[in-house]
């Protein structure tokens, strides 16, 4: 903490030094508010608008099958035949859709926006710890985006195997035509986009560990920095496994290694592969892919606790447990992987300790609800566009967290896994919630990347419309998935036991379509306030973290002059005994004032 | 060209939505130009809160009357079914109160404690009694739905031999399945995907020399008589696949390599399920449908759709590849005499090749 002080004197003296040009300001940049904003433009925005689209025609295709659709023809092209969906090009989309959304908008897109943009600003950094791996983490990324979009020109179309790409089918060009060259380029793509997370979460962590202004303590950090921080130490655990099982399966696909392959015969021919297993994948696939759930829930709840505490004047209820519980899903968050193979074939008694490990995250998880509920109580509630968001997430969080408790309890996932109900459970409590949290971020610290406010009545339009159509899509689809409905099916014309449940996702694919457009509101509001929104007060939210201390015109080294001093926690709202109901972290403590919490 | 009208088309719409917004937007520039919330907006986004905390009510309950009885949750036919009915009526009751609960907190308070300009709020930062009993609540329940959940899951994992199960190999392959019986012996004979041979119609890659295996019966109609425990064994030959059979509360995955089981005892036949009261509203329901559907198709000079018969099912529930949408076999469940009558009739291994 005080190591950390004495660099200053020196920083001051670079800030003056850079000649910038076109070139090294807004493409190689290595200043993190340029590349949170690169972040934000590559992965949340156009990424999101590709993912989202492709949910749309996912939908489409679920409530009016293998019907001629012009939009399809449109868009699909040779995919769309007479203008009716292939049935590869469907779970093509259900791949990428899956893909992008999870590792490119909600993970890259999330965490690079926000931990770019907030690490050094609320911890009083003239920047990250290493700004040239900080842009290389950003380009890596920009490649992994084109490597994935590139997949869709290829001949035989892109991985079509789910975003969990299970081999054998993933591992076989002949099981599918997207587990051809589409495959390759996924792998590839994914592999580079881990060495960007990779190099992204190092740098966060070094930083955070590193570069605190004098005064701010760990237990004086905000709590989006000790959600950024724990994502990033997860994500360093628990990637190069990906990475590993990526490595292995380009092995088995293009050099005749046997770690997922074992006894296959397929289209009329014995393959050479024996002694693999493809539950050593599942295995090596959520290692990484349960913690990414956290990965891409925690920002988005670090987010929601300082927007929620400074929209209510009050200070966040329970610090200490807030962070305490983000550890507890941390560390448990490793060890629950297994609750997504309950019947893969995997020995019984490990599905045992999986559901008790699993349910025990139902604790923290709690608590986090509660404390954000104590928290509005009896405050002061600024009903910004953040904040609805962040009243939104904590929503969704708990109606898509509680269904979980069904799906980590192994008997009752018997009956209910890979169904719509599964489908309905993460999209809200971790696609909804997440995106929830990148739309609260995006309306609370646009003044700060863009130095204009967003237009307030327009975030409100789309705050209610999406948050109407979310429920309006995902809640049926509950029932749909108790009424034993396989998600990832083309058609449902095929089983005339579900023929019940034609009417039902109609209407849900309506709602879907609603949200969709209403994201155009958001569009119009971000594109145009970067443009001609109102220029932002210093400070408009009235907060006391000490990214509103900085100029609102950005500039290299974030301070223009000395790094501020901290001398209090970040959430001393409404404190008795100040005028203001707001208490920046850089304001000493008074005479006598004692600090009122623990 | 119609794709490039299409493309044009929703373009212009996107542009006419984008143009809407910003005739709005360009409508409030008279207002106060503030975009930070005021106490006007404090008030209608709070009364809008408990627009929505109604709106969540009401899309419940909506969905518990339109679409409550799609729910697998009651009528099971199999031994275990109910033992994980159960559990998950008792779980969604413990949900449903804790949903109701907290969304209510969340969005009344939302509007409870709505901003006003010159208020102060509570400066409230800690309470370890309050934070010791909501740690202390979730404990106590999850320890029980816990409990209750593992014991129901040994229940169903553990696979009794001395039961003498029927044994039935399920053999999942892109895209269709196959079942073989253990025939009289009630013993599988050997197989491996490199015995496989197409042109003697050995499909299974069953041992041709294995004396176990002669006996045994491969079909594409899964048969299981009433009240015999039956110990799925499941193979596949080429991708993952899961065997899903909803009605029977049982699934268990296909992975080539491996052999993998799961074991449940038929409780109704078909002929039952087919008689209860539950399944001919479903039934009827079902068919109402098809018979409106069918109306729109022959008006369009396409075929009507069948009346639909209830049957219970194996489904495909692990993305397989183009077709996994329609990777079935039907499962009858008949009484003892009905099913060694059935399987007297078919074909045994040795006498099934070419």
């Amino acid at each position: 903490m005080s190591a950390t002080v004495d660099t200053h004197v020196h920083d001051d003296h670079d800030v003056h030094h850079h000649k910038e040009t076109f070139v090294t300001k807004y493409i190689f940049s290595q200043d993190h508010k340029m590349i949170a904003k690169q972040y934000l433009i590559t992965g949340v925005i156009i990424m999101g608008i590709i993912g989202i689209m492709m949910s749309l025609l996912i939908r489409m295709q679920i409530a009016w099958p293998e019907q001629s659709n012009v939009i399809f023809k449109a868009l699909l092209g040779k995919w769309a035949p007479e203008g009716v969906m292939d049935a590869d090009i469907y779970l093509a989309l259900v791949t990428i859709h899956g893909t992008l959304m999870v590792f490119f908008v909600l993970t890259a897109g999330l965490s690079g926006t926000f931990s770019n943009l907030l690490i050094p600003l609320q911890l009083g950094a003239r920047d990250m710890a290493s700004g040239f791996l900080n842009m290389i983490s950003y380009w890596l990324f920009f490649l992994s985006c084109v490597i994935m979009i590139a997949s869709f020109f290829v001949e035989f179309g892109p991985a079509a195997a789910g975003w969990t790409i299970y081999p054998p089918l993933s591992a076989l060009p002949m099981a599918q035509p997207g587990s051809g060259a589409g495959m390759t380029l996924w792998l590839v793509s994914m592999a580079i986009f881990i060495a960007s997370s990779l190099l992204g979460s190092l740098n966060y962590i070094v930083t955070v560990l590193n570069l605190r202004t004098k005064g701010m303590s760990m237990t004086r950090m905000p709590l989006t920095i000790w959600a950024f921080f724990i994502t990033a130490v997860i994500g360093v655990i628990s990637f190069p496994v990906l990475l590993s099982a990526a490595l292995l399966l380009i092995m088995d696909r293009s050099f005749g290694t046997s770690f997922f392959l074992s006894d296959i015969f397929i289209q009329g021919e014995v393959l050479h592969y024996q002694g693999g297993s493809p539950v050593l994948f599942e295995h090596l696939f959520w290692f990484l892919g349960h913690p990414e759930v956290y990965i891409v829930l925690l920002p988005a709840l670090g987010i929601t606790s300082e927007i929620i505490a400074t929209n209510s004047r009050k200070p966040i209820f329970g610090y200490r447990a807030m962070v305490l519980s983000i550890l507890a899903i941390a560390f448990l968050s490793t060890i629950v992987w297994g609750h997504h193979m309950f019947i893969s074939g995997m020995n019984p008694f490990l599905g045992s300790v999986f559901t008790f490990t699993t349910l025990l995250i139902a604790i923290p998880s709690a608590v986090k609800a509660f404390n954000y509920i104590t928290t509005l109580w009896k405050g002061n509630l600024q009903m910004n566009p953040a904040m609805l968001f962040s009243i939104g997430l904590v929503s969704t969080f708990i109606t898509g967290g509680l269904t979980g408790i069904i799906l980590g309890d192994s008997a009752l996932d018997i009956n209910v896994h890979d169904t719509y109900f599964v489908v309905a459970h993460f999209h809200l409590v971790m696609g909804i919630s997440a995106l929830y949290g990148v739309f609260a971020g995006i309306y609370h610290w646009f003044p700060k990347m863009f130095g204009r406010m967003m237009n307030k009545n327009l975030g409100y339009i789309h705050f209610w419309i999406t948050a109407i159509c979310a429920y309006g899509v995902f809640f049926p689809m509950h029932f749909i998935g108790m009424a034993g409905l396989p998600r990832r099916y083309y058609t449902n014309s095929n089983f005339p036991l579900f023929d019940d449940t034609a009417n039902t996702q109609v209407v849900i694919t309506m709602f879907a379509l609603v949200a969709g457009l209403a994201q155009i509101v958001f569009l119009y509001n971000f594109i145009s306030s970067i443009f001609y929104g109102k220029k932002a007060e210093q400070n408009p939210w009235r907060s006391n973290t000490l990214e509103w201390t900085a100029p609102v015109k950005h500039m290299h080294g974030n301070w223009p002059g000395a790094i501020p001093h901290v001398y209090r926690w970040p959430y001393d709202y409404s404190k008795p005994g100040h005028e203001e109901d707001f208490v920046p972290q850089n304001v000493p403590m008074k005479e006598g004032e004692e600090e009122l919490h623990h | 060209m119609t794709a490039l009208l299409t493309i044009i088309i929703v373009l212009f719409v996107a542009i006419a939505l984008w143009q809407m917004v910003k005739i709005f937007d360009l409508a409030q520039v008279g207002a106060s130009n503030s975009q930070i919330a005021d106490d006007k907006d404090n008030r209608i986004n709070g009364y809008l809160m408990i627009g929505f905390l109604i709106f969540i009510y009401a899309i419940t309950i909506v969905s518990f009357i339109y679409l409550g009885d799609l729910p697998l949750v009651s009528n099971s036919a199999s031994e275990h079914g109910p033992g994980i009915d159960n559990l998950m009526i008792i779980s969604m009751v413990v949900i449903f109160i804790v949903q109701i609960v907290t969304q209510f907190l969340l969005h009344y308070f939302a509007f409870k404690y709505k901003g006003e300009k010159g208020r102060k709020a509570l400066f409230y930062a800690d309470n370890n009694t309050l934070e010791a009993v909501w740690t202390g609540i979730p404990v106590i329940v999850l320890a029980g739905l816990i409990i209750y959940g593992l014991f129901t899951w040994n229940d169903i994992m553990t696979i009794d031999e001395e039961e003498d199960p029927m044994i039935i190999e399920l053999y999942a392959q892109q895209f269709n399945w196959k079942a073989r019986y253990g025939g009289d012996d009630n013993v599988l004979g050997k197989a491996n995907v490199r015995l496989i041979d197409l042109d003697r119609a050995n499909i299974l890659g069953v041992d041709e020399d294995d004396p176990n295996a002669q006996d045994d019966v491969i079909v594409t109609e899964l048969h299981l008589p009433k009240g015999r425990p039956v110990l799925f064994k499941m193979r596949s030959q080429d991708v993952l696949h899961s065997a899903y059979m909803p009605h029977f509360r049982a699934q268990m995955n296909c992975v080539p390599g491996m052999v993998t089981q799961f074991a449940f005892t038929p409780t109704v036949t078909t002929e039952e399920m087919r008689q209860t009261q539950d399944m001919k509203d479903k039934v009827q329901n079902i068919n109402k449908i098809r018979a409106e559907k069918s109306k729109e198709l022959t008006a369009n000079g396409e075929e009507a759709l069948e009346p639909y018969e209830f049957d219970y099912l194996l489904l495909c529930n692990k993305i397989c590849g183009k077709s996994h949408y329609n990777m079935q076999m039907k499962i009858v469940v008949e009484t003892e005499e009905e099913f060694n009558a059935w399987i007297k009739e078919q074909k045994t291994f040795a006498n099934s090749l070419n």
